[in-house]
């Protein structure tokens, strides 16, 4: 019986506790953001190593130092997560929900360009910020101008492909290739934009292009491909590829042997499960993206990031989905007040730290980012950027074993 | 008589529920008008798909596209073209496409039916995509308009509204009674001199045409068209799904099943954001098992049990054995 009772007494102390002091607490002193993303879906791979661990492990990271500093109070994170399917109605009716009944103070942007693009008119009609990290495109002024709130930073589809022509540039310089190029690319939005801009930037830097083809997305077998491509004896190849075929165009260029002095995969070799799969064979191949592991802040990011989330990031667009939240958190802070309209004139107006290094926005893009990396010594050094700064130099591929 | 007034009652009750359905938007601009519109647009999906697949039999997979080509004659035209004429050559131009694709392949039946219309999606977004890679330089496609969600909508609802005229007009049609033969003994429909053949090219271009302008009237909200969205297979399977769950024998079957399946999907993807294939999963098998013929199938027996029986369906009998 008297135990019953102090069970009974410590219970409702308890409750009493939590409903008295727990939500007037939390009320007044938790910031909620929202996050719409792929959990599942074409594009859920991709998110679940760039998107949401880089989310997972903000949210540890600022709750660890005691929160946001809004005004004179501190106050902590939350994030409601939804899934979107990797589907445009899904992710209207999700960024909907977060705004119009979890009534989020403020929204992560999805993933994905065609989802931003989707959900950009619904995020500037609201006012919020819309940071959008994993969307490349060269229409960024255009969407600023239409989209006052929103900003770019990973950079444009041009820049991606005319750097690939410097860099093969910097090895021919050096006497490691000659002139011979390979060129294909997946016959979808991203490779076809690249495709279309690096094919005129490589002529222009002198160099001859042997083998130009392009292939679906979703196919199976590229044997033919690079049989083709080696026939043509190139001196270097580049493959505008995306998640699937980077891993196929790399299988069989290993298994024909296929002799060149650069080896260039799209999207997906910036990822763990590229070194994972191919080991010593990914040793000097260049790829999509890029970062610079070597200072300190990003040696701690991560070595943190396989802590918390228990996974290697990418080392592309992972760091700079962190670098995006940073940016928030820093333009919240110096606004002193979750008015969201003065946050986006902070963001417009200001230059953030971040893991990436210092970000600026000029007319809400951010002008320099990586372009170009390569495996080297079994990390991904950035090797060509828009000017960020800590590039390495480009090697030469020496074989594939 | 009696009849008579029932239909009356049955008219008024459907322009009263159609005049409630448009008024959501003056209640609500956020979230329950886009959950409305993913009702809407599977709705008028569903219906479309079962304008066909109901009295033939034929599970058709094809939804995904006409879907998408109507997505893309928005996308392609939208600079050019008044949205209203996009909307209409985007049903013309799925009819087309319906009328070569019933042309070949509506002789077979089944199974082959089913892998063709399913291999249709792909193809059709594969071309789509070739066509756009050697004569055009991307793939994305942008379509801004200023139309917000509300309008998008009531055009939602004006197409649904078309959908079922054209549903009740078939079922009383020579092309309609046909099917009904059809869709219970091809041979014997063929004997009494029924030209099979067209009859279904026709109704598969008819529905064709309806899926394609729902594609087109969704194009602005998705404001960016490129292949794998406009194309995706899931479209196809989960029309088929929320048309089976309705039970498609009767026009108004699939908007049963299609308002508990999206709130039922929505309120497992807002509780269990991590897990709701596995929860959707779990509620297939759970309706599969235990309401097979759909819910007017459910419906239809409590109807005879409560001894309101009127006139039984020789159709939905049929399929149900």
């Amino acid at each position: 019986m008297k135990r019953r009772t102090v069970l009974k007494l410590t219970a409702s102390a308890l409750l009493a506790a939590g409903i008295f002091a727990g939500p007037a607490f939390a009320e007044g002193d938790v910031l909620k953001f929202g996050a719409s993303a792929p959990k599942t879906g074409p594009l859920a791979g991709g998110s679940a190593v760039t998107h949401w661990p880089a989310i997972k492990l903000w949210v540890h990271d600022v709750n660890a130092a005691g929160g946001i500093k809004v005004g004179d109070k501190m106050m902590k994170v939350e994030v409601i997560e939804y899934d979107d399917r990797t589907s445009g109605e899904e992710a209207v009716k999700n960024i909907q929900r977060l705004i119009n009944v979890d009534k989020v103070d403020f929204l992560i942007a999805p993933y994905g360009t065609g989802l931003n693009l989707a959900t950009a008119p619904l995020i500037a009609k609201h006012g919020y910020p819309h940071i959008a990290v994993t969307a490349v495109t060269d229409k960024a002024d255009e969407f600023v101008s239409r989209w006052p709130n929103s900003f770019w930073t990973l950079g444009t589809s041009t820049a991606f492909a005319s750097s690939v022509a410097d860099v093969l540039k910097t090895l021919r310089d050096k006497g490691v290739i000659g002139n011979k190029v390979a060129v294909v690319n997946v016959a979808d939005a991203f490779g076809i934009e690249l495709a279309n801009a690096g094919k005129p930037a490589l002529k222009e830097a002198g160099f001859e292009i042997v083998y130009d083809t392009s292939y679906p997305l979703g196919t199976q077998d590229l044997a033919p491909v690079i049989s083709e491509a080696k026939k043509a004896a190139p001196d270097a190849f580049v493959g505008f590829s995306y998640p699937p075929d980077t891993f196929a165009l790399t299988d069989q260029a290993k298994l024909a042997d296929l002799k060149v002095g650069a080896f260039y995969v799209g999207v997906a070799t910036a990822f763990p499960a590229y070194i994972g799969k191919f080991g010593g064979a990914a040793e000097g191949v260049l790829g999509a993206g890029g970062m610079n592991p070597d200072t300190p802040v990003m040696q701690a990011y991560l070595k943190r990031h396989k802590e918390v989330t228990g996974m290697d990031p990418d080392y592309w667009a992972n760091p700079v989905t962190y670098a995006s939240l940073e940016i928030l958190k820093q333009a919240i802070e110096r606004a002193g007040t979750i008015d969201r309209a003065k946050v986006i004139e902070q963001l417009k107006n200001g230059s953030f730290d971040t893991v990436v290094g210092t970000m600026t926005f000029d007319g809400n893009i951010n002008r320099k980012f990586w372009t170009v990396g390569q495996w080297q010594n079994g990390v991904f050094q950035g090797v060509s950027s828009t000017g960020v700064g800590g590039e390495k130099e480009p090697v030469a591929k020496k074989g594939w074993n | 008589m009696s009849a008579f007034s029932g239909r009356e009652i049955r008219v008024f009750l459907a322009a009263a529920a159609l005049a409630l359905a448009a008024a959501l938007p003056l209640a609500d601009q956020g979230y329950y008008l886009s959950l409305a519109v993913n009702v809407a647009m599977y709705a008028v999906l569903c219906t479309a798909w079962a304008l066909f697949s109901g009295p033939t039999h034929y599970i058709s997979l094809a939804t995904a596209a006409f879907f998408g080509l109507g997505a893309y004659t928005v996308g392609l035209g939208i600079d050019t073209v008044p949205f209203a004429a996009l909307i209409a050559i985007a049903g013309l131009v799925s009819a087309i496409v319906a009328a070569l694709v019933g042309l070949a392949t509506l002789r077979l039946s089944g199974v082959y039916f089913v892998i063709f219309t399913l291999g249709l999606a792909e193809l059709t977004r594969q071309v789509v995509t070739w066509l756009q890679t050697n004569f055009t330089t991307g793939v994305g496609l942008y379509v801004f308009t200023d139309l917000a969600e509300r309008h998008i909508y009531w055009m939602l609802l004006a197409l649904g509204a078309a959908v079922y005229l054209s549903g009740w007009l078939i079922a009383r049609s020579r092309l309609g009674f046909a099917m009904r033969i059809i869709g219970n003994d091809e041979t014997v429909a063929a004997h009494v001199g029924i030209d099979t053949a067209v009859s279904k090219v026709l109704l598969f271009m008819i529905s064709g045409a309806f899926i394609g302008m729902v594609g087109a009237i969704l194009a602005p909200r998705f404001a960016y068209i490129e292949p794998p969205a406009a194309f995706n297979p899931m479209i196809s399977f989960q029309v088929v799904i929320m048309a089976l769950l309705g039970g498609s024998q009767r026009l108004w079957g699939p908007l049963v099943g299609v308002i508990p399946f999206t709130i039922l999907f929505d309120f497992v993807s807002g509780q269990f954001p991590n897990h709701t294939n596995l929860m959707i999963g779990a509620a297939f098998m759970l309706v599969v098992y235990f309401i097979p013929n759909g819910i007017v199938g459910v419906m239809e027996r409590l109807r005879l049990r409560l001894g309101l029986r009127k006139t039984p369906s020789a159709s939905g009998q049929e399929k149900a054995a």
